[in-house]
Formats: C-alpha cells, structure tokens, sequence
C-alpha cells in the first residue's frame, strides 16, 4: 500500500508549526501506524531531514504515550483503539492521512506531534488517591466489595490517561478523565473516607487547567478504552453534594 | 571486589523479622534532613518513593516518561502472586517459596526468596486499601486464578490489565506525597550518570529531555528502579523506550552486574508479521490456563485450523508433559515451541508461531465465560492480527520479555556500591535463572513497598549530620562533562545509518546467539560480531538535529550504545556458564531427551561482573548460593 502522509511540524513549544507531505510507499496492511512513522523517519533520516518526533512507548494500547489526530479523529478512525494499536488495514491503499498533536489549550505542543500533558498529573495529585499509608492496610478480604461494584469500578480505572478525551472536546475539557478518576475511587467502599473532598478537590483542579463541558459526547467515542460519559454524569451528582457536604463536615469540626 | 550478601543469620522463616529489629532507625525529626534518589517511576520506583516520602525523608523522582503513569509495569497482564492461600488449595508462604526457589532453578537466593513470598501477602493488602479493583467472586471476596508452574491458584489479577492497575495504585500515592511537597517529580528526565565520591552514591547526573539541559542532583541515596533490558535483542515484549543505560552507567561506575545471560523468553506473545515490526506483544500467560497449544502433525498441512480433525494435531506440551501440560515454565514452553517451528511444523503465513486453541475451553464454559477472562486479551489480538480468535486460534510465538539478571544487590537491595540500591527488574535478586508468571509484579512491590523503606532508612542511619555532597564537586562537573561529550560526539559522527539500523542488526545478533538456546561457537561468534558492529555504530550512526531540544535520535543513541556493550557480558556470561539452567539453554549441557542439564557442583553461584574498563572484559566474581531448604532437583514438569 501507498500512503501521503500531511504531517505537523513545528520545531519547538515557541516555533510556527505547519504541514509537511511525506510518501509512505511499499506498506504493508499488518503495519502499526506507528511503524508507518518509522518507516517515514528512516526516509527523513536517510536525506537529512530530523525525523518527526511523536510519543510512544509500550506499543500495546495502554501506557498511554502515543495519541495523535488522525484526519481530524482522536487515535483516528476506530472505536476502542489507541494509535498504536491502529493497523494500516484500516485504510484505503492511496489514501491521503492528515496527522496532527491534540489540540488544547491545556497540552502546549513541545515539538511535532508531541505535547506537554502534565495537566492531567495535576487532577491526580490533587486527590485522585486513598490516603494509605504503606503498612497501614487491613487484611484483603475483610473489605468485602460486590462483584458489580468492583466491576464498574474497573470500568472507569481502565483510562490509560492519553488525552484523546480533551483533543476529541470541542471545549478541550478533561470530564472524562477526571470523572473515570473519581468514580473508579468513589465507587469502592474503601473510597468513601474522601469521598467528597477528593470530588471537590479534582474538579476544580481540573477547572484551573480545562475547558467546560457542554455534553457533546465526543470524548466517549474517542476514548481507547471506551470510557462512557456516564461517569461524568456521576461526578456532576457527587461534585454539588460535594458542595454541601464538605460544609457540613467543616461545620461538624472536621478538616475539609 | 568482595560480594557479601549480608544474609541474616538463623532460621530462613525468621531471618528479615531479626534483620529488621538489628536495623538502625532514624528518628522522624532527622528523616526530613536525608535527601533519597529514585531513578524510575515504575511498580519498584514508585512505591519505594511514596513509602520513603510517607516516612518522612524528601525523594526526588526521575522518569525520561511525560508521567510516572507510563512506565513500563503499566504493561504486564496476567497477574500478581501472593501466598493468602484464599482457595484454600494448600498454598502458604512457604509453597510459594519452594515454587519459585524451583522455578527459578536453583539460581536465586533463598533468603531473599524466602522473604519475597512473606511480603506477597501484604501486598495484596496494600494494593486493595488503595483501591486497586482486583477481580472478585459474586460473594464480594477476591478471586484468584492459577499460572505457569504451579499447582495452586495464587494469582491475584484485574482483568487483564493487572500491572496497570497495580501502577496506577501505586503511582496514586506517589501523586499524593508529590501534592504533600514530601516528592519532587521531575519527569521528562533521563538519568546517565551516576557519581560516586569517596566510595559512596552521591547523586547522579541527568539530562532534561525537553530542554537537553545536562545537570546533577545530590543526595544520601540513589535507588534504581529502571526495568531491565530486554530490548537488546531489538524485538521484545519491552516498551520502546526500556533501556539499560542508568543501570549499565551505575556498573561502570563500579556496580557489579550479574547473571546477565539470564533472560526469559516469553512463550505466548504474536508473532512478527514482517521486516517492519517495530516490538513484539504479549499475550499473557494466563491464556494458557484454558487454551491448549499445538501444531498440525504433517508440517505440510495447509488446512486451515478447524478443518484439522483432532487425530491429525499435536498437543506437543500435553503429549510431553502429562502433569502440567500446558502449564509448564516458561522456559520450557518456549524451547518446545521453538524446536516445533524449527521442525517446519509452524503456522500462519511465516510458520513462524504455534496454535492457542480455545475452542474446546469456549464449548465447555461458553463464550461469555471466556470473554469475561480474556475480552481484553481476545480484543487486542483481534486488533493486531486481524483474526478473530473466539473463531480461530491464536497464532503465538516465543519473544523476550523479562531479564532476571540485572545489577547484584546484598539482601538490602544495595550494590556494590554503597548507597546505591536497585530494585525491581533492573536487580538480579529473587528469580533466580526463570521468574514465575505473575512474580515481577510481586517482586516489584515487595522491594519498593516493604524492604527498600527499611533498609534505605538502616544505611542513611549512619549518615547522620553528613550533608549531601554539594552538586559543585569535581565528581559531578566531570561526569557532566563526560555526558555532554558523548551528546557531542554522538552528534558529530554524521555517518550514514539510522540508530534504529544499528539497534537491529546488533539484536539480530543477540536473538540469533543469545536466544533461546545458546552454543559455544555462537557465543564466541557474538563475541566477534558485537565489538565490529559497535565500531560501525561509532563510526557511521546518524544523529540529526542539535543537543538543546527534545531529540528522540540522540536518546536512543545513547542508550544503544549501552546495549552494545551490555550485549558483550551478555554474550560473555551465557558462554562462561557451561551448563543449562532456567533461561539459558546451552546446546551443550541437555539430559538426553533434551532437557537442561545443571551442574550444580560447579555452576550453583551467582556470576557477578566487575567493569575493568572500555575495551577490557570484566572480571567474574562468584556469590556461592546454598540451598539449606529447597534441595536442588532438576526440574520435572512430566
């Protein structure tokens, strides 16, 4: 098969970017699209050209790394399927393949198709966890959890944290990630502790960094892990409850 | 070079609950005032800075990753061992002990052992108070299942993304202690030196990858937790980045490295489809426990898999091994694969890789059953190969996956470098010459969560009102020279290949003579063949672009060159031990119905190498094991 490849180029988180038109010649349909990339940047190499710099690393769909706009698509054409995981089979032989970083205004684009995603950490560290100390643990199976409830909770821990959820926005807003987050702790019972706190204290982090949401539902489809926008419906309920109980708790003379 | 493990004296069942009562504490006023390393932000690294930083000392974290998240245990599928014995099937701490002394054929450390299948337990625990969403029985209890190599169910698994949510727990508690100001996280951050001064780790140097800024950064402590190096055979299971280089630039400072012939290939993982494949997938070992593996009998069968009646197909693992079948060791799954493809009874279009058939699993438990164990894994597969294998089998072959080898550590996870500990993958310590499926995660916890907290804390007790060595000593500025150098000269060759060309032909190499089984002349072959391609790679790499900005080439660059000399000890070990055991197979050394051949007598101690030099082979050191519990057997999986 026979690729033209549009690529965005930009030198630096300063630079101007624009697209570049590279040949991809003599693919084969079991190639990833990201040893498409590759066998583009071995060309480039080959006529001294700096090869195209993207993120990647497990090659598996799920550190997350890789992520680019495939014609205008998140990850591009397929449902549940990350870049890397994205065959060439996908495609028509001669196709023309537009690829660009995610655009947002919270991802600054550093070089090419990569962009400083370091926003989500923020969302994390501001209360996505259960405070556990290391040692403090109780024994496994006296928190007994219903098969559903473990199950949903797995549902939304499954997000591999690559951005096409805030690149898929019109609004370059994190609701799905931050709602996976918060559901995948508040579900569990061993969550509840922080419950409300960890839900007020990741919104609005989140808030800092993202834009709104306005329920256009693109970030579920563009979701490798098929992430529904339920979870974003759950965390609005828990974020105005969050909102009166959090006060309450203060009143009672609890640290909020 | 002297190697003392500092192994505790007395009974094996007690020796790290006295270890741990002899242990030096520090008080919590004078925690905050040690400074602690952690190179690596994977299950080992990041467990062992949130359970430092909870403990009071300030960590400084680095990872060449945009977040901590995606490190390579993100990856790992089946599961995570643990001796709860839930099933009530007779496992104990104990059990898993013996299993893994045995699994690892006899190569590993039975103290360190004995204390990694203690901790197994309270690692389910900590994991689960974190809200790691392991899999679950209707009744609410967790659920287990079994793996390669043993005979109980004592694997703990979440779907088929075990490793990623163990990371996620694990990375949650570093995100909070980096909320709490106890962590500095400095991601996007390679290390490539390590700076001894007065014969103690005293910080390393690193270089920004977004900017190319070359610094240092002092402390007390520096622990590794860097993976291992299984992308030096170019094609693994291995994440694209994994490389050996903050390992490898430790050894050359002085850190022994050992049983580095010591690597496991993987027997369930999707063949290579072509010239372009860029890395190799995984397909966890789990499938095994309901797929059944075999070949057509007549090697020119081209039927396609479900028009082959029953009689005319080879269950060769069954067949060979009536008690485990299918659920032999990994070594052992890998080299029957191997020598079936070898034979010219492979399939698919290359007849490069063997059936994983579930139809008969899928007719006795039903589809759904099986979905709900494996969707993910049957997905990715799908996505991959194009082939749905709800309806055809699975093509799959050997790759390699995990290094047992690493950097020799005493029984407090430290180098021969005091102040330097390594945990982990990167470490030598626990598997011995195979790991169990399911016990890198499990390893990788234990040292981060529960033995690097205390004996980091036992070693910086007798640092007590030092200061760190100040990052203006001639120990850093010259080693920061010394990576800039090498930026520059990496820069300058201006030769006529790709580093990805380079990295290629020198794991062609590596799989072809370092692989699954190994030979005398192939070995002394690699020994010629790995220096002359090194001296193309320094003549003629291209590395374009400029040293101040993001350079994915010079990266790379740099950490092939690592594996090129890593590949050399490689080579050097798996031809010094003349006998077969675990993952290194030599053709030499096998019983006569082609089984490995230990030689216990003269090969039952860790080989440990000292660097001596660019240009001079290392020199061997030799850690005697004894084995005062589980007594040396060969292996029997019939």
């Amino acid at each position: 098969m026979d690729f033209t490849l549009k690529v965005w180029r930009q030198a630096g988180p300063k630079a101007r970017g624009s697209f570049e038109t590279y040949k991809a010649s003599g693919v084969s349909a079991d190639m990833s699209f990201l040893e498409v990339l590759d066998v583009v940047n071995e060309d480039l190499i080959e006529k001294g050209t700096e090869p195209i710099a993207f993120e990647h690393d497990c090659r598996e769909g799920i550190c997350g790394s890789c992520g680019v706009m495939i014609n205008g698509q998140a990850h591009g054409p397929n449902e549940r399927t990350a870049t890397c995981q994205l065959h060439m089979r996908t495609f028509k032989d001669g196709d023309t393949i537009t690829v660009e970083p995610w655009r947002a205004a919270a991802f600054p684009i550093l070089r090419d198709l990569v962009v400083n995603r370091s926003a989500l950490d923020r969302i994390i560290e501001a209360g996505g966890f259960i405070s556990v100390n290391t040692g403090s643990a109780v024994e496994a199976n006296m928190i007994p959890i219903p098969k559903v409830v473990s199950d949903a909770a797995m549902d939304a821990a499954e997000c591999i944290g690559c951005g096409a959820c805030v690149a898929a926005c019109p609004n370059g807003a994190a609701q799905l990630f931050t709602s996976a987050k918060i559901q995948h702790l508040n579900l569990l019972p061993q969550g509840q502790s922080e419950r409300w706190q960890r839900t007020e204290a990741m919104v609005d982090k989140m808030e800092e960094y993202f834009g709104g949401c306005t329920n256009h539902g693109e970030c579920q489809f563009a979701c490798p892990k098929g992430i529904s926008i339920d979870f974003i419906a759950y965390m609005n309920r828990d974020y105005l409850k969050s909102k009166v109980t959090n006060r309450k708790l203060g009143g009672q003379g609890f640290a909020t | 070079m002297e190697l003392n493990a500092h192994v505790p004296a007395g009974p094996i069942q007690e020796q790290w609950e006295s270890d741990q009562f002899n242990m030096k504490l520090v008080s919590p006023a004078n925690k905050r005032r040690f400074e602690v390393i952690v190179v690596g932000s994977g299950l080992a690294g990041a467990s062992a800075a949130a359970s430092l930083a909870e403990l009071g000392y300030h960590v400084t974290v680095f990872s060449y990753h945009d977040s901590p998240r995606r490190a390579h245990s993100i990856a790992a599928q089946g599961g995570i061992n643990a001796a709860k014995n839930y099933q009530n099937d007779g496992d104990s701490v104990y059990r898993l002990f013996y299993d893994t002394v045995k699994g690892g054929d006899f190569r590993s450390r039975e103290s360190n052992v004995y204390r990694l299948a203690s901790l197994s337990v309270n690692i389910i625990d900590q994991c689960v108070a974190q809200g790691v969403p392991f899999a679950r029985e209707y009744g609410g209890m967790l659920e287990n299942r079994s793996f390669g190599g043993v005979q109980v169910s004592r694997t703990f698994y979440a779907r088929g993304q075990t490793g990623q949510q163990l990371l996620l727990g694990a990375y949650s508690a570093l995100m909070r202690q980096v909320g709490l100001g106890a962590v500095t996280l400095v991601p996007r951050t390679e290390m490539l030196d390590l700076v001894v001064v007065d014969g103690r780790a005293a910080g390393v140097v690193v270089r920004d990858l977004t900017t190319g800024e070359v610094y240092s950064k002092s402390a007390h402590a520096v622990i590794l937790a860097t993976g291992g190096y299984g992308n030096v055979y170019y094609l693994s299971t291995n994440a694209k980045k994994s490389n050996v280089t903050a390992a490898w630039r430790a050894h050359k400072r002085g850190a022994a490295f050992a049983n580095a012939c010591y690597t496991q290939i993987h027997p369930t993982c999707i063949p290579a489809s072509g010239e372009h494949q860029s890395k190799l997938t995984l397909m966890s070992e789990s499938l095994r426990n309901d797929g059944r593996i075999w070949v057509p009998k007549d090697a020119n069968d081209a039927r396609p898999a479900h028009e082959i009646p029953e009689a005319d197909r080879d269950y060769y693992l069954e067949r060979q091994y009536p008690s485990f079948g299918n659920l032999v060791p990994r070594d052992v799954a890998s080299r029957a694969a191997k020598r079936q493809v070898d034979s010219g009874r492979g399939v698919g279009p290359l007849k490069n890789g063997v059936f994983l058939d579930f139809a008969e699993a899928i007719g006795r438990l039903g589809r759904s059953e099986i979905q709900e164990r494996y969707g993910n894994l049957f997905e990715m597969y799908d996505r991959i190969s194009g082939e749905d294998p709800y309806g055809t089998p699975m093509r799959i072959y050997p790759a390699t996956h995990y290094t047992m080898g690493g950097l020799w550590v005493d029984y407090h996870l430290m180098s021969t470098v005091p102040g330097c500990f390594v945990g982990g993958e990167a470490n030598f310590s626990d598997h011995g010459a195979n790991r169990l499926g399911a016990s890198a995660l499990m390893q990788g916890l234990a040292d981060g969560y529960f033995v690097l907290p205390y004996t980091v804390g036992d070693y910086l007790a007798g640092l007590l009102g030092q200061k760190a060595v100040p990052e203006t000593h001639e120990a850093f500025k010259n080693a920061e020279r010394e990576v800039s150098d090498q930026t520059k000269r990496f820069l300058g060759t201006n030769g006529k290949h790709s580093v990805d060309h380079f990295h290629r032909e020198l794991g062609a190499i590596v799989w072809d003579q370092i692989g699954m089984e190994r030979t005398r002349s192939g070995l002394e072959q690699a020994l010629r063949d790995i220096p002359a391609l090194k001296a193309d790679f320094d003549r003629d790499v291209r590395v374009l672009g400029t040293a101040d900005g993001l350079n994915s080439s010079l990266e790379d660059a740099g950490r092939v060159a690592d594996f090129f000399e890593l590949a050399e000890l490689l080579a050097r070990d798996a031809l010094h031990r003349e006998e077969s055991c675990g993952g290194h197979f030599r053709v030499e050394h096998q019983t006569p119905d082609g089984e490995a051949d230990r030689d216990d007598e003269n090969f039952a101690y860790v080989g440990a190498w000292e660097w001596k030099g660019t240009g001079t082979p290392q020199t061997l050191h030799k850690e005697q094991l004894t084995f005062d519990y589980v007594h040396p057997a060969q292996r029997s999986y019939k």
